[in-house]
């Protein structure tokens, strides 16, 4: 495998939209080839990430539309990926697959979504597709009721009373919103308190209203190129040094689902590839759609044994300034989750932490970063390191 | 390859009231609901096996915001069967507002009740349901 890069980021500002999908992916998708000093003929691949088009706009087929916006050229194919929540990051990876492998020098990647456009009813019920239509969707699950799920078998697993759990699975959307609030592209820039968790309705017992991440519209795109290429195009190219993706198959044949199997291999393939482990991670961005997710991803990676990653955030040690930094864009929690472009933002996010252009949010020194993006539920893991 | 026990044959044998398995030759484990090849072994000599319906609850939510076409509150659980798949259903006979922690390990009775199907699904469908069992 040849040695991949990263060249020119872009994100939209996450939230309401009254753009189309292409609009937002064209904006971003022109941006970060901008900002990588090339021009569209350059571009050799399109990786194009987008769940629900189907049902946001009657618009399925994208990905040639949208390499028609960005003016690419006829012999670089475009191609639709979708693993749910996952998608963007599995597309990247993909990319950066092929371009490791020598079939293209230069390839962009990412993705778009409009899941606010639909409404919280359809919005819910075309999430939920993503879980087993026969054997899951039928008894009426929702993510969050998944999630909800595992935060209650996490409460009995580990002996931890569910007050005390919620209270500390409330500081991991506190943490978020902090960090969220320094971030001009998230979806909710207004930081929280403990209370305003509590005090929210209850979506899916133990779930309130602020354990859960909103349904977001955005787009976000990155260009990928082989490591030489990168170096004489752009001044800081930052580096892909690990990568891993796995399968697990519908949430009932997952039993205990406190621990995210996908994720365990996805991480031991990219710890595995980056030659690191856990201690070497500067900052995160990981999947955080729950509260209960993001401890669950922090021990799923080795930062924390499990059953002990729960009061993290309480004690400060995934904030800005903390051991290793959790989320500094806000997370899916408060940066938003427009589920198509979700892991190209956190691939956006570790780029300008380790390019040092993150302004108030800055994590100081930061060489390694890690992405971690989960698709339905609990089925599929991608992770993406970073290094500069 | 011929597909063990189809979901069609599957859903049948539910409104029969009936919960068909399939035990791995080559492990011994049981799958519920029916499927290709063993989970555990990749084992493809399958054959139909009768479940108890007995299990306990390992664990549940209360869906509040529900999917469009249907009417929240209402429990959504997984449950252990006593031979040891996990499945996913709903628990009834419990007042969805009622539902705490101390459901966590009850034992219980797998059931199915009729789901009608929405614009986006294959149609009518069994679910599974759960019952307390006293």
């Amino acid at each position: 495998m040849r040695e991949v890069a990263i060249l020119g980021v872009a994100m939209t500002r996450f939230g309401i939209s009254e753009k189309t999908n292409l609009e937002m992916f064209a904006e971003v998708g022109i941006g970060a080839i901008q900002e990588s000093n090339l021009e569209p003929k350059d571009i050799e691949a399109l990786f194009f990430g987008n769940c629900l088009g189907a049902f946001e706009e009657g618009q399925l087929h994208m990905a040639p539309f949208a390499h028609s916006e960005l003016g690419l050229p006829i012999s670089a194919p475009a191609t639709r990926f979708e693993s749910a929540c996952a998608t963007a990051t599995v597309a990247i990876r993909h990319a950066a697959l092929l371009v490791g492998a020598g079939v293209y020098d230069i390839a962009i990647a990412g993705g778009t979504e409009r899941a606010a456009k639909m409404g919280t009813p359809l919005a819910t019920r075309t999430f939920a597709m993503a879980s087993q239509a026969q054997h899951e969707s039928t008894a009426g699950i929702t993510f969050p009721g998944v999630f909800a799920m595992a935060a209650h078998m996490y409460a009995e697993k580990y002996k931890v009373d569910l007050p005390v759990l919620k209270r500390h699975m409330a500081e991991v959307a506190v943490k978020n919103h902090y960090h969220g609030a320094m971030n001009p592209k998230a979806h909710f820039q207004k930081e929280i308190d403990v209370q305003t968790v509590l005090g929210s309705m209850m979506v899916a017992d133990p779930l309130q209203l602020f354990d859960c991440c909103p349904f977001s519209d955005g787009a976000a795109a990155v260009v990928i190129a082989e490591a030489n290429k990168a170096r004489e195009l752009v001044d800081k190219p930052v580096f892909i040094a690990g990568m891993g993706q796995a399968s697990c198959g519908p949430l009932y044949l997952q039993k205990d689902i406190t621990r995210v199997r996908a994720r365990e291999e996805a991480i031991r393939q990219a710890y595995s590839q980056a030659g690191i482990g856990p201690g070497d991670v500067d900052v995160a961005e990981l999947h955080d759609c729950f509260t209960i997710a993001e401890i669950m991803a922090i021990e799923g990676f080795g930062f924390y044994e499990s059953g002990k990653g729960y009061d993290a955030a309480s004690r400060g040690e995934t904030r800005l300034g903390g051991k290793v930094v959790v989320n500094p864009s806000g997370g899916l929690k408060a940066k938003g989750h427009p589920i198509g472009a979700t892991g190209a933002a956190q691939v956006t996010e570790i780029v300008e932490q380790l390019r040092e252009e993150s302004g108030a949010r800055q994590v100081e020194g930061a060489r390694v970063g890690l992405v971690d993006t989960l698709g339905g539920d609990l089925g599929t893991v991608c992770n993406i390191i970073l290094t500069i | 390859m011929k597909y063990p026990v189809t979901y069609q044959e599957y859903q049948e044998s539910l409104s029969r009231g009936e919960f068909v398995g399939l035990k791995c030759k080559k492990c011994g484990a049981i799958l519920f609901p029916p499927m290709a090849v063993c989970r555990d072994c990749s084992g493809s000599e399958l054959s139909p096996v009768s479940l108890s319906g007995k299990g306990r609850l390992r664990t549940f939510t209360v869906v509040r915001v529900a999917p469009e076409g249907r009417i929240p509150p209402y429990i959504v659980a997984m449950v252990e069967l006593k031979e040891g798949p996990f499945v996913i259903g709903n628990l009834i006979g419990v007042d969805a507002n009622e539902a705490t922690m101390a459901l966590m390990g009850q034992r219980v009775r797998l059931g199915s009740r009729p789901v009608k199907g929405d614009l986006y699904s294959a149609g009518d469908a069994c679910a599974l349901t759960f019952s307390l069992v006293e």
